[in-house]
C-alpha cells in the first residue's frame, strides 16, 4: 500500500480494495517500525488519525468522497493544528498546543485527508539540514549518515521513506525544494500569496510560502489544488482563481522555451550533479522543448540579500515569543526584563538567536539604509532580472542544490557554508516566484534534483512540465534501500 | 567588519536575548562573519532602483471594520505560563 501514489491510493479507496483505516494503520505501523532511525516525526497522532480515517471511510461509503478523502498526510510542525502540539522544532513551543487550525490544515481536513502527525524541522524553519531542531536531527533515508536537507527535512524524509504519501512544507529560501532534492522526491513551492499563511508560524513574512512534498508531480497537483486559494485571514493572500492543476498535466511540451541560467551551471556545481541536470535537459529536448542559456547576473547577491531581509523580518516576527502569553518561560524571573531575556535566551537555539541578532543589527539605528534598504533594492534588481528572462523563456531550469546530501555535522561550524547551500533556491523566494524540484538522478547513490522556475502563478505549467518528465524517467520511483 | 563585544551586547539587549559570558565570544565571531558576508551588497549598483515593497506588486487589501471573531480568551490562555482572573501575570513592574 505504501508504495502507491496518491492518485493510485485514491482509486483503491474508491474501489474499496482497502479502507482508509487499513491504510492508516499500515502507515502508522511503518512509522513505528522505521522512524526510530529517521526521526522524521516530532508528534504522531495515531488516535486522531484512526478516527479521521474511519470518518473518511464513511464518507466514501456514502459516495461523498473526493480525490483526497481518506488519504493520509503529515504536516510540518510549523502549521498550527487544533488540540495538537505545534512546536516549530523549538524548545520555545515544546508545550504549545494550538487552539486553532492553520488554513492549510483545515482545507486538507475538509478534503477528507487524514493527519498522521507533525514532522520534524529546523527550529523556526531556520536551517538547511534539519540539524537545528530541538528534537534532534532528521536522517536521510538514502544514507542515515547524511542530512535530509531543511528546513522541511522531516516532511521530506517521511515521504521518501514511504511513511506518508504526502507532507506539507514551507519554503522561505528553499526549505521545500532543497530537502525534496536531497531525498529524491517532488517538492513544490508555489507563488508567494498562492497558499494562505494563516496559522503557519511566521519566519520571514515576505518570503514564506506553504507547499507540498510528494513523490510525483501528479500527487502534488492534487494536494496543491485543495490547499491553494484566497483566504481573507491572510492579508497577502492572492485573489487569483486556482486553476485545475491536474487537468493540464498531460499537455504537450512541443515548443516549450527552456532557459538555463548560466550562473546556475558555474564552477560551484558538482560535476556529476551537472551531468544529471544536463541529461534531464536532453529529455526535455526530446519532448520538443528548445533549451537556451540565459543570465541572472545578480544571482550571486541573492544569498547576502536573503541574509539581511529574512533575519530582519524574523527578528520582528519572533518578538512575540516573550514568555508571557504562550511558550517557554524561564524559572524564577527577577523582573520583567529578566523574564524576557532568559525566556528567549533559554527557549531559542543558537541559529535562531543568531538570526534574531543579525536582524536586530541590520534594522538598528544607523544601519537600516546600508543593509535593509540596500537589500530591498538588490531584491528588486533580482526580480527584474527574472522578469527579463521570462520575456524570452517559459520556464527556467537548473540544479536545485550544488551537490547531493552532505554528512551530518559537516556544515554546522560555519554558518556561511550552510547558508551557501541555498544558492540556487533563494532568489526564487526573493522574487516571489513558484519553483519545483523533481528527482533527476543519483550521484554516488544519493538523489539530486532538477529545479523548475516559472513566472508568478505558473504552477499549472510547472506541474505539467514536471509531470511529462516523470513519464519519461523513473528517478521519482527509486526507493531508498530498507524502505 | 568586526563587531565589538559592546556592540553585540547592545544588539542582544535590543533583541531581549540573554547571552551568557561563556557564549559571548562565539556570538561576536559568528555575527561578525555574517555581517562581513552581507557586506557584499555594497558592491551592487542600485542607483535608480526602487526598494521592493512586495514580491507581487500588490496593494494592501482593506476590509470593513466589523467584528467577525468571537472572544476566545479562555481558550488562548490555556497556553499561558501564568494567568489569574483572565489576566496574564508577569513579575511586578511598578513598585
Amino acid at each position: 500500500m505504501h508504495k502507491k501514489t496518491i492518485a493510485e491510493l485514491s482509486r483503491s479507496l474508491q474501489a474499496r480494495e482497502f479502507s482508509s483505516v487499513e491504510l492508516t494503520r499500515h502507515l502508522l505501523s511503518r512509522i513505528d517500525a522505521l522512524d526510530g532511525g529517521l526521526n522524521s516525526f516530532i508528534t504522531v497522532t495515531a488516535e486522531g488519525a484512526l478516527a479521521a480515517a474511519a470518518a473518511a471511510d464513511e464518507r466514501i461509503a456514502r459516495g461523498e468522497g473526493g480525490p483526497l478523502t481518506g488519504i493520509p498526510l503529515a504536516h510540518k510542525d510549523i502549521f498550527c493544528t487544533e488540540g495538537v502540539r505545534t512546536s516549530c522544532g523549538s524548545r520555545m513551543l515544546d508545550n504549545f498546543v494550538s487552539p486553532y487550525d492553520a488554513t492549510v490544515v483545515s482545507r486538507l481536513k475538509d478534503a477528507g485527508m487524514v493527519m498522521l502527525g507533525k514532522t520534524n524541522m529546523d527550529e523556526f524553519a531556520m536551517g538547511s539540514s534539519n540539524e537545528t531542531s530541538f528534537y534532534g536531527p532528521v536522517h536521510n533515508p538514502w544514507d542515515l549518515k547524511t542530512v535530509p536537507g531543511g528546513s522541511s527535512g522531516g516532511s521530506a524524509a517521511a515521504v521518501a521513506a514511504r511513511l506518508a504519501p504526502v507532507a506539507t512544507g514551507t519554503d522561505t529560501g528553499g526549505s521545500i525544494r532543497q530537502p525534496a532534492a536531497l531525498v529524491g522526491i517532488t517538492g513544490v513551492k508555489p507563488t508567494y500569496g498562492r497558499v494562505s499563511r494563516y496559522g503557519m508560524i511566521a519566519f520571514a513574512s515576505s518570503l514564506d510560502q506553504a507547499g507540498v512534498l510528494t513523490r510525483t508531480a501528479e500527487d502534488a497537483a492534487l494536494v496543491l489544488e485543495a490547499m491553494s486559494g484566497f483566504d481573507p485571514r491572510d492579508s497577502t493572500s492572492s485573489p487569483a482563481p486556482v486553476p485545475c492543476y491536474h487537468g493540464s498535466l498531460q499537455e504537450s511540451l512541443e515548443g516549450l522555451r527552456v532557459g538555463v541560467p548560466e550562473e546556475f551551471m558555474d564552477e560551484g556545481l558538482d560535476s556529476e550533479n551537472r551531468a544529471a541536470v544536463e541529461a534531464a535537459l536532453d529529455v526535455y529536448r526530446a519532448l520538443g522543448a528548445t533549451v537556451t542559456t540565459v543570465s541572472l547576473p545578480s544571482l550571486a547577491l541573492s544569498v547576502p540579500t536573503y541574509y539581511v531581509v529574512a533575519p530582519a523580518e524574523a527578528s520582528s516576527n519572533l518578538s512575540r515569543f516573550d514568555g508571557v502569553r504562550f511558550g517557554y518561560r524561564c524559572d524564577d524571573p527577577a523582573d520583567l526584563l529578566d523574564l524576557y531575556q532568559r525566556s528567549r535566551g533559554e527557549g531559542f537555539g543558537d541559529e535562531v538567536k543568531r538570526r534574531i541578532m543579525t536582524g536586530t543589527y541590520v534594522l538598528s539605528a544607523g544601519y537600516y539604509d546600508a543593509y535593509y534598504l540596500k537589500a530591498q533594492k538588490v531584491r528588486e534588481l533580482i526580480a527584474r532580472e527574472f522578469r527579463q528572462a521570462f520575456q524570452h523563456v517559459d520556464v527556467l531550469m537548473g540544479p536545485t542544490t550544488p551537490a547531493p546530501a552532505f554528512e551530518l555535522g559537516a556544515k554546522t561550524t560555519d554558518p556561511i557554508t550552510m547558508y551557501l547551500n541555498d544558492i540556487y533556491t533563494i532568489a526564487v523566494n526573493l522574487a516571489g516566484l513558484p519553483g519545483v524540484s523533481i528527482p533527476c538522478g543519483l550521484v554516488q547513490g544519493l538523489p539530486v534534483g532538477l529545479q523548475l522556475i516559472g513566472p508568478h502563478f505558473s504552477e499549472a505549467r510547472l506541474l505539467n512540465v514536471a509531470h511529462r518528465y516523470q513519464q519519461e524517467s523513473d528517478w521519482h520511483q527509486r526507493l531508498p534501500v530498507g524502505y | 567588519m568586526s563587531l565589538t563585544k559592546q556592540e553585540v551586547e547592545s544588539v542582544a539587549r535590543l533583541a531581549r536575548l540573554e547571552i551568557t559570558e561563556g557564549e559571548i565570544g562565539r556570538v561576536v565571531e559568528k555575527l561578525s562573519s555574517i555581517i562581513d558576508f552581507v557586506d557584499q551588497l555594497q558592491t551592487a549598483n542600485t542607483d535608480d532602483v526602487m526598494p521592493m515593497a512586495h514580491p507581487l506588486d500588490m496593494g494592501q487589501r482593506l476590509r470593513t471594520d466589523e467584528i467577525f471573531e468571537a472572544d476566545q480568551r479562555n481558550r488562548y490562555q490555556v497556553n499561558a505560563p501564568e494567568v489569574e482572573a483572565g489576566l496574564y501575570l508577569v513579575p511586578k513592574v511598578i513598585e
